[in-house]
């Protein structure tokens, strides 16, 4: 559904800016309308209470990958809204006989009035979004986005410190292939950060093209590999996991399996206030002692997603109100 | 070495060394067509050190294949002959956008997945050096890249 694109001048941040529109990357995202998407959020934050807002609507999900907390917290936003929602499952739909994500969606499109998508295929959102008359939301594609996950990382941020500016972060991980983090990573240009500390092995830092739209949108950021480094400073450290399905070698996934872990006493190298989160799910990195601290944020991050993600298509499938 | 001048076509000057073949195969091979051609390769060029000269003969080269030439000869110059005088001298712009001519070389790409029915599009990134991002996936292609591809 492309082509309406952003609105410009005073309508910039409208409540209608949401409506119909495709979500496939944060960066085409204001800050006023994602500041306008919390504020949303926040209304649904707290005992759920019977909705009937999309009441005429059905979502369809579509994950070509597997998934537990975008599918199930998409599925449950929709049910809390009242809409109903279908599922293509590719284990067991024409996907086998190979069916093309053309046709898949040329099909979602009609059955359905909003598509939520995940694909291990860099750009498939946005080639779904080109192709259908109803809205795609991209639910990860590849290494490269996850829009709504970076919006509910900065909502998480946002409920947790109070505020996304003047903060420091630390973004610690799998940098090049956890769509996750550059989601986070773009998420934050939105905003006014203190400082961003990218920090991962060398084979696992940001790819070229991240590092370059980062620097062209103004991020203060640095690289770096020592966590203990920057936890000192940080307020808000986001962890990943190595994305071992996206490594093109396996040996190249062998030499750095393992390479970086939290652990509490690190952990207790940070200062107070500190925030731990992890879009999940986790691996070796995050070991389960460290979800006792008082700053581990990562199963609130994770419960917040429905809130999140109902606002989200409140906003788009229903009538740009949330 | 001396080639004559032409009476009327294309003379492409600023051409990289080498690449006097590709620019040809770029412009559809206009010898097979019965044009003339005359090619000057490897010689000395204050701005480039080494370049290549094409010139064919009573064939004017189109604005679409000037701006195609930037792809492998990004600071080429295109002279228009006609009697015997240069009547245009246009440089090669490269085009904002390519549709189906690249193709993009991360192997999870969308376009690489699904290319019966997305096609491949790149818009221009940098001119100096030449580079091109792809639409879907944004990895950006270098010069050389763009110029094998093409070559």
């Amino acid at each position: 559904m492309r082509g309406g694109g952003p609105p410009t001048g005073a309508d910039w941040v409208s409540r209608d800016a949401w409506k119909g529109r495709d979500v496939i990357s944060i960066l085409d995202f204001s800050r006023g309308e994602l500041e306008s998407l919390f504020k949303a959020a926040d209304a649904f934050v707290g005992p759920p209470r019977p909705r009937k807002d999309l009441a005429d609507r059905i979502i369809a999900t579509a994950f070509f990958e597997p998934s537990t907390r975008t599918r199930l917290s998409f599925t449950t936003a929709a049910l809390r809204l009242g809409a109903k929602v279908i599922d293509l499952s590719p284990d067991v739909s024409s996907i086998l006989k190979g069916e093309s994500l053309h046709d898949t969606t040329m099909m979602l499109e009609g059955y359905s009035d909003l598509i939520v998508m995940r694909h291990p295929s860099e750009g498939a959102a946005l080639l779904a979004a080109e192709l259908s008359s109803v809205p795609v939301v991209n639910g990860g594609d590849g290494s490269q986005h996850h829009p709504t996950q970076a919006m509910l990382d900065l909502f998480t941020v946002r409920r947790l410190k109070g505020r996304i500016d003047g903060l420091t972060y630390a973004v610690l991980g799998d940098n090049r292939y956890a769509r996750s983090a550059t989601s986070f990573l773009y998420g934050l240009t939105k905003f006014k950060p203190k400082m961003v500390h990218i920090v991962s092995p060398e084979t696992l830092s940001p790819r070229a093209e991240v590092v370059k739209q980062l620097k062209g949108l103004g991020l203060r950021f640095e690289l770096g590999s020592d966590l203990e480094k920057v936890i000192g400073a940080a307020d808000v450290l986001y962890l990943t996991r190595i994305q071992k399905e996206r490594f093109p070698d396996p040996n190249e996934y062998e030499k750095v399996k393992g390479s970086y872990k939290l652990t509490k006493e690190v952990l207790a190298k940070g200062k107070g206030g500190l925030i731990v989160l992890h879009p999940l799910p986790r691996s070796t990195e995050l070991p389960y002692d460290v979800d006792s601290a008082k700053a581990a944020a990562y199963m609130t991050q994770a419960h917040l997603a429905v809130p999140l993600r109902m606002a989200l298509l409140l906003k788009v499938a229903g009538g740009g109100e949330a | 070495m001396l080639v004559r001048k032409i009476p009327d076509g294309t003379v492409i000057d600023h051409v990289p060394a080498g690449k006097a073949l590709s620019v040809l195969r770029l412009l559809g091979d206009p010898q097979e067509n019965g044009f003339t051609i005359a090619m000057v390769m490897n010689v000395n060029s204050s701005k480039m050190n080494r370049k290549d000269i094409v010139k064919v003969e009573g064939m004017e080269v189109s604005p679409e294949q000037v701006q195609r030439l930037a792809l492998i000869a990004p600071r080429a110059s295109v002279n228009i002959v006609r009697s015997y005088r240069v009547v245009a001298k246009k440089n090669a712009v490269p085009p904002r956008t390519l549709r189906g001519v690249l193709n993009c070389t991360a192997p999870t790409c969308v376009s690489v997945r699904e290319k019966e029915s997305a096609p491949s599009i790149f818009f221009l990134s940098g001119r100096s050096p030449l580079r091109y991002r792809c639409k879907y996936c944004g990895r950006e292609l270098a010069e050389k890249e763009i110029s094998s591809q093409l070559g």
